[in-house]
């Protein structure tokens, strides 16, 4: 599907999931996978990384 | 057989590797997305479906905190409970349950002012390192080799004047090799340990690029780990622990979203299996 930032292609694995991150090829922007139906996907702007992230 | 649900609010490899496990073994099995779930002081269980047991797995340590309270208030088994989460994702609290269970750690300082810090590292002398009580991957965890340092980081602490800045936390630095130890502990049981070596700095965080290197689970080891997981409350815990020259081996952390992507490498055991069935057992004891 293209990138909602600059349109440049962006290929999403058959066996990613509704929550993973995906990047952007060109711009390096990240997006999390809302929906998926099949092949089709809903991308959103990922969160930023917070201050109290990880472990 | 049990209901499995894993509350994630990124996924990440570990939680495709337990969603990817509970279905092997059988189990009903959703991912619940954090963000997009809502409570209120009125809900009621019957309104969700959280299954029988829920794995709390957000990356963000105060939503995931903040979920397992709802889900605790909605009577929800969570691995791990509220009170295992907070305890270790407050360095001090931590540093204070280990203390008070016998459990080696390192000596830490506890102040509650800039002025105080000071006096602690002019009095007990440099280095020593200063980190976060609450804090992640390793960030604001740095040694405090001299006072024109030390006068840096305090600076810098007060002009950005967080709710948290002001308890300052100093830990004595430990002489070692350098590496330190991730061990991963599910229930009473040691699972898989690994040394992370530090690529060149000061810090062993896998997330830094540490390299994970298989470790021998020694009776020492274990016993320390228990011992420590029991201090905050058991569950599915990552505890870092130093060889200190000196004492042997000193607990300096306990994780509560443990991270496992680099130990399963090198794992002997079945990480998420193990963490997998230890849910299901805490569910329906």
């Amino acid at each position: 599907m293209n990138c909602p930032e600059c349109d440049a292609i962006i290929k999403i694995p058959d066996d990613a999931s509704v929550g993973e991150i995906v990047s952007c090829p060109d711009c390096g922007a990240d997006f999390e996978i809302a929906s998926k139906n099949g092949s089709v996907c809903e991308l959103k702007h990922a969160e930023k990384v917070g201050e109290d992230w990880g472990e | 057989m049990p209901k499995v649900r894993i509350v994630f609010d990124r996924v990440r490899l570990e939680e495709k590797m337990l969603e990817e496990k509970a279905i092997e073994l059988g189990h009903d099995t959703k991912m619940v997305d954090a963000k997009i779930t809502k409570f209120t002081t009125a809900s009621k269980k019957t309104e969700f479906d959280f299954g029988d047991v829920v794995i709390e797995r957000c990356v963000s340590y105060f939503r995931g905190l903040h979920f397992t309270a709802c889900l605790e208030f909605l009577d929800i088994p969570v691995i791990n409970r509220f009170e295992v989460a907070n305890n270790c994702g407050n360095k001090m609290l931590t540093s204070l349950l280990l203390k008070k269970h016998n459990v080696p750690t390192p000596k830490t300082y506890i102040s509650f002012s800039s002025e105080a810090a000071i006096e602690t590292l002019e009095k007990e002398g440099y280095p020593l390192v200063i980190k976060p009580i609450i804090g992640s991957w390793g960030r604001g965890v740095m040694p405090l080799k001299d006072r024109d340092t030390a006068d840096a980081i305090i600076e810098i602490r007060e002009l950005n004047d967080g709710p948290l800045d002001r308890i300052y936390y100093l830990q004595e630095m430990i002489k070692r090799p350098p590496r330190d130890i991730r061990v991963i502990v599910v229930g009473d049981q040691v699972i898989a340990a690994m040394y992370r070596t530090s690529t060149g700095g000061f810090k062993t965080n896998i997330a830094l690029g540490a390299e994970p290197i298989p470790c021998e689970i020694t009776k020492e080891l274990e016993d320390v780990c228990l011992r420590a997981s029991k201090a905050v409350g058991g569950g599915i815990l990552g505890i870092d622990v130093m060889e200190d020259e000196k004492d042997g081996l000193v607990v300096h952390e306990i994780n509560n979203t443990v991270e496992f992507k680099g130990l399963a490498k090198v794992a002997k055991r079945n990480i998420p299996k193990e963490m997998i069935e230890y849910a299901v057992r805490s569910a329906i004891r």
